[in-house]
C-alpha cells in the first residue's frame, strides 16, 4: 500500500514576498496564519475544515498549540513536523499525504514562515551574531571541527561542494551562470518576484565573488513572507474550485553518513559531490512507477545555483557529472528547454521561503494556471533543500496514474 | 584572477571558542599541546571525526586515541571573500579548506589554509597541520602548503 492519488493539494496561498526584514512590523505567527488563510480561500474551504498541520522545522513561526487556539481550528487530528535544517519544504507536503492516506486527518495544512529581521540565514552558523539572534549558532562540541575554519554561512559551505564537483567533472562557473539567468528569466515575467530586472553573463563575471567559487548571483535571496498549500483527500479534492494536484510519490531522508552534511563535510567519497537526494530520488521514481522522463516541469531547491545542477543529476535528468552540459545546452529555460526548472523564478531571484514556493508553483503549474505555464504540464517534481538529512520531494500530478 | 597574489588570512580568534563534551575534550586537549589525536574504535579498528560516542561502523564505544602526523591532502575548499558578519570584516579572505588524513579510513579535518596565495590553491594539494594557539587551553588546527 502506498500513499500514491490518495491525496492531492486543492489549495495555495502566500503573503507578499518580502526582501529581509521588510514584512515586520507583521510577526511571523500572524504571516503564518494569514498564508493559510489565502490558501484554504483558494480551495474553496475554510478553518473548520482543517483537521492537520503537517510542518517542516522552521515552518510556522511559532508553536502548533498557539496556531490551533489563536486560529480557531475545531479539532487537530494531526500534527506532525519534518526534523532537519533545509530540506524539508516538499517532503511537509509529503508528510500531510502521508496522514490523508492513513486516515488520520483529511485536511492537512503545510506551511512555511520566514522573518529574517533579528537575524540572517547567510551567517546561520556564525557563533556570534546580533544579541537573541534567531539564527546564529552557538558554538557546539561538533561545531568546534568546523567554525574555527572560519565556515559560518551555508553559501561557504556549499561552495566547498560545488569546488569539488568542478574538480572532479569539470562544471564551471558558466553552468552556475547559466542556473541563475534562466531562473532570472522566469522571475523577470512575475509581479511577485523581488528581482525583476535583467541579468546578463556579464553582470554574472562582474559581480563580487562570495565564497569562491560562489558569486552573488550564485546566491538565493534573504526574505521574509509565508506560503501554505492544503494538502485533502482524493476524493474530496474533486469537488473543490479548482483542478486537483495530486500526490503522486513523495520521500524523504537520506543516508544517514550523509548526516549533517555541510556542517561537517565528512559524507561518503562516492556522493560528496552531491545534493545528497540519491537515495531519495530512487524512492521517489520507485513509488511513482516512472523516472524523470514523466516529469513535464521541475521545481528545484536552489539555495545556490550549483545545488541545482548536482539535483539534476541525482534525480536523473542527466548523468552524474553531466549536470553542468546539460543546463549549457539550454535544457532547464522555459519555455523550449527539455525540462523547464523552476519556472517561478525559485528562490534565487523570485523570493526564499525555503523551497515553499516551488511547491505553489509546480501546483499553479498542473492546474494550468502559471504564469510560465509549461504546455500541457502533467507531472512536476518539487524537491526539499540539499542540506543536512532528512532532504525531500514530492511528485505533484494532474491525473491520477489509474 | 587579479587576487591569486593575495595572502590568505584567518578568522578571528574572537569567534573561536571550544566546548568540548567528554568525546571531543581528548582530541583539544591533545591539539592544545601540539599533537593531532584521532579516535580509534577499539572493536573494528575504524576512525571517527569528529570524535563521537559510537562507532558508526560496529556501534561500539571504546576508542584508542591514535597520532597522526597531520600531513594530508586537500579535499575541498573555499575562498571566503565576503564576510558575513561585521567581525569579520579584517579577516577576509580567508580559506577554510576541508583536509583528507590518510591511513584514517578517509576521516577530514577542517583547518584554514595559511603560508598560501589564493592563486596557489587547489583540490589535492598536500598539506601540513599548523597549530593555532588562540588562547590558554585553545589550539585549533590551520594548514599550509608542504614543502
Amino acid at each position: 500500500m502506498t500513499l500514491v492519488d490518495k491525496a492531492a493539494v486543492v489549495g495555495v496561498g502566500a503573503t507578499p514576498y518580502y526582501k529581509r526584514g521588510r514584512s515586520l512590523p507583521q510577526t511571523p505567527f500572524e504571516m503564518a496564519g494569514k498564508a493559510m488563510l489565502a490558501a484554504l480561500d483558494d480551495a474553496g474551504l475554510s478553518v473548520a475544515d482543517v483537521d492537520g498541520l503537517a510542518l517542516y522545522s522552521f515552518g510556522l513561526g511559532g508553536d502548533t498549540s498557539l496556531f490551533a487556539q489563536v486560529m480557531g481550528i475545531p479539532e487537530v487530528r494531526f500534527t506532525a513536523m519534518l526534523t532537519g535544517g533545509g530540506g524539508g519544504a516538499a517532503g511537509s507536503v509529503g508528510l500531510a499525504a502521508a496522514a490523508i492516506s492513513s486516515g488520520m486527518a483529511e485536511c492537512v495544512v503545510s506551511l512555511m514562515t520566514l522573518q529574517q529581521a533579528a537575524s540572517r540565514f547567510g551567517a546561520s552558523f556564525a557563533p556570534k551574531g546580533k544579541p537573541g539572534a534567531q539564527y546564529s549558532a552557538p558554538p557546539t562540541p561538533e561545531g568546534n571541527f568546523i567554525q574555527p575554519a572560519g565556515l559560518m554561512g551555508p553559501g561557504q559551505m556549499f561552495a566547498v561542494l560545488a569546488q569539488r564537483h568542478m574538480h572532479l567533472y569539470g562544471t564551471k562557473r558558466e553552468h552556475f551562470a547559466e542556473v541563475a539567468i534562466s531562473t532570472r528569466e522566469n522571475a523577470r515575467r512575475r509581479e511577485t518576484s523581488i528581482m525583476r530586472d535583467e541579468l546578463t553573463l556579464d553582470d554574472y563575471f562582474n559581480a563580487r565573488m562570495i565564497a569562491d567559487p560562489l558569486c552573488l548571483f550564485d546566491f538565493c535571496l534573504e526574505c521574509d513572507g509565508a506560503v501554505a498549500v492544503v494538502t485533502v483527500t482524493a476524493e474530496r479534492a474533486r469537488d473543490l474550485a479548482h483542478p486537483p494536484a495530486y500526490v503522486r510519490a513523495t520521500a524523504h531522508g537520506g543516508h544517514g553518513r550523509w548526516g549533517q552534511a555541510i556542517t561537517w563535510m565528512g559524507m561518503p567519497d562516492d556522493e560528496y559531490a552531491s545534493s545528497g537526494h540519491r537515495p531519495v530520488a530512487k524512492r521517489l521514481w520507485e513509488m511513482a512507477g516512472h523516472g524523470p522522463e514523466a516529469v513535464d516541469v521541475a521545481l528545484i531547491y536552489d539555495h545556490f545555483s550549483p545545488m541545482v545542477i548536482l539535483q539534476l543529476e541525482d534525480y536523473g535528468f542527466c548523468g552524474v557529472g553531466e549536470g553542468g552540459e546539460f543546463v549549457a545546452d539550454g535544457n532547464i529555460r522555459w519555455p523550449g528547454g527539455s525540462i523547464p526548472v523552476n519556472t517561478h523564478g525559485g528562490n534565487l531571484s523570485e523570493a526564499y521561503i525555503i523551497g515553499m514556493t516551488h511547491v505553489k508553483e509546480a501546483v499553479e503549474q498542473m492546474r494550468g494556471t502559471a504564469v510560465n505555464q509549461v504546455d500541457d504540464a502533467a507531472v512536476a517534481l518539487v524537491t526539499g533543500g540539499p542540506a543536512s538529512i532528512p532532504t525531500s520531494s514530492v511528485l505533484l500530478a494532474r491525473e491520477p496514474v489509474s | 584572477m587579479t587576487d591569486a597574489k593575495v595572502q590568505a588570512r584567518l578568522p578571528p580568534e574572537e569567534l573561536i571558542n571550544l566546548v568540548p563534551d567528554v568525546w571531543t575534550r581528548p582530541f583539544w586537549e591533545a591539539a592544545a599541546e601540539h599533537r593531532l589525536v584521532i579516535p580509534c574504535c577499539t572493536a573494528c579498528g575504524t576512525y571517527r571525526l569528529p570524535p563521537s560516542a559510537f562507532c558508526w561502523k560496529c556501534q561500539a564505544q571504546d576508542v584508542e586515541w591514535v597520532e597522526h602526523d597531520g600531513n594530508g591532502a586537500v579535499y575541498s575548499f573555499t575562498i571566503v571573500h565576503h564576510p558575513v558578519l561585521p567581525d569579520l570584516a579584517d579577516s577576509v579572505p580567508y580559506v577554510p579548506a576541508v583536509v583528507e588524513l590518510p591511513h584514517t579510513n578517509g576521516c577530514r579535518l577542517i583547518g584554514a589554509l595559511v603560508d598560501v596565495e589564493l592563486g596557489d590553491v587547489k583540490i589535492g594539494m598536500p598539506v601540513e597541520l599548523v597549530w593555532r594557539d588562540v588562547r590558554e587551553g585553545t589550539t585549533v588546527p590551520t594548514f599550509r602548503p608542504r614543502r
